[in-house]
């Protein structure tokens, strides 16, 4: 698997652990462990998100910082095969 | 995928509720040329787009039509908050109040209920761009409608914002439909459907 893909499933593994943490903590609002829980997946989820934006583009449109191209439309786009 | 973020696009504060009007503007929501339909036609269009700068166009138009659901859905709340049942009664609002008390559900002015056939996917980008310039049109015909019926200020003004916005997507997806024009044969656009043949308008 090369260093881009790598990257972004270790991204959607923090992804989904931040989810499932967000729907617990929505009827749990006051549970410590899981606030702790979610604030450390949130650190860890954003570093990774950090490094992906340096090695590889955006995400999402915001984290575009291209000054002569807009990489935000640069295939592939997440429904296409590679 | 997505993420929601917890505020509006434009700001919506309304002050005196008007069933009367809430009964017109759910049109935006769920009617024939509303918010919802827009915001699923590109979304599931986007797939048959060749060209990156349109896959980009397509999700993020799409993203931000959902904002204005949310803001026709705010209108709606607001307008309808605090009604008594003789407003609900002399207002006309009881036909919709009977079946969804003052919750918001997507359906035309009408009364017909929100369906899929409001819009198209053709997996044709040509046929998909002029649907969606035509789209943009029809809502802002209805937002004009729509500012002829209303005369409050604090209704008018979020009103007027997503008009306008109707206004800027028209212009953009003229620009897409450009760019596909672009990428074909300038002899005849047609020969070929870029978003099914293969080598065909394609980088």
């Amino acid at each position: 698997m090369d260093e881009q893909k790598k990257l972004l499933n270790k991204i959607k593994k923090y992804d989904f652990s931040l989810k499932e943490l967000n729907l617990y903590l929505d009827t749990h609002p006051n549970c410590r462990r899981a606030l702790a829980m979610f604030n450390n997946y949130n650190t860890l989820r954003q570093n990774c998100i950090d490094e992906y934006n340096r090695k590889f583009g955006p995400l999402t449109p915001e984290q575009s910082s291209g000054k002569e191209h807009w990489s935000w439309i640069d295939d592939p786009w997440p429904w296409e095969r590679r | 995928m997505w993420q929601y973020e917890k505020k509006l696009q434009y700001p919506v504060n309304i002050k005196t509720p008007n069933a009367k009007l809430a009964k017109v503007i759910i049109s935006q929501l769920g009617g024939p040329d509303g918010e919802l339909a827009a915001s699923l036609r590109y979304l599931n269009q986007r797939y048959a787009m060749p060209y990156a700068e349109v896959k980009g166009l397509l999700t993020d138009i799409g993203t931000e039509e959902l904002a204005h659901v949310e803001m026709i859905s705010a209108i709606l709340y607001q307008l309808t908050k605090d009604l008594s049942i003789e407003e609900i009664k002399e207002s006309g609002f009881d036909t919709y109040f009977v079946d969804h008390t003052t919750g918001i559900y997507p359906i035309a002015a009408s009364g017909a209920p929100f369906t899929a056939t409001y819009f198209q996917s053709k997996g044709d980008i040509i046929t998909d761009l002029h649907e969606n310039m035509a789209a943009e049109q029809k809502a802002r015909t209805t937002y004009d409608n729509i500012l002829r019926l209303a005369d409050d200020p604090d209704v008018r003004d979020p009103i007027r914002f997503l008009r306008q916005r109707e206004i800027v997507h028209f212009q953009r997806f003229g620009e897409a439909l450009r760019i596909t024009q672009d990428n074909l044969n300038a002899k005849n656009f047609y020969a070929c459907n870029p978003s099914f043949d293969r080598n065909c308008g394609r980088k």
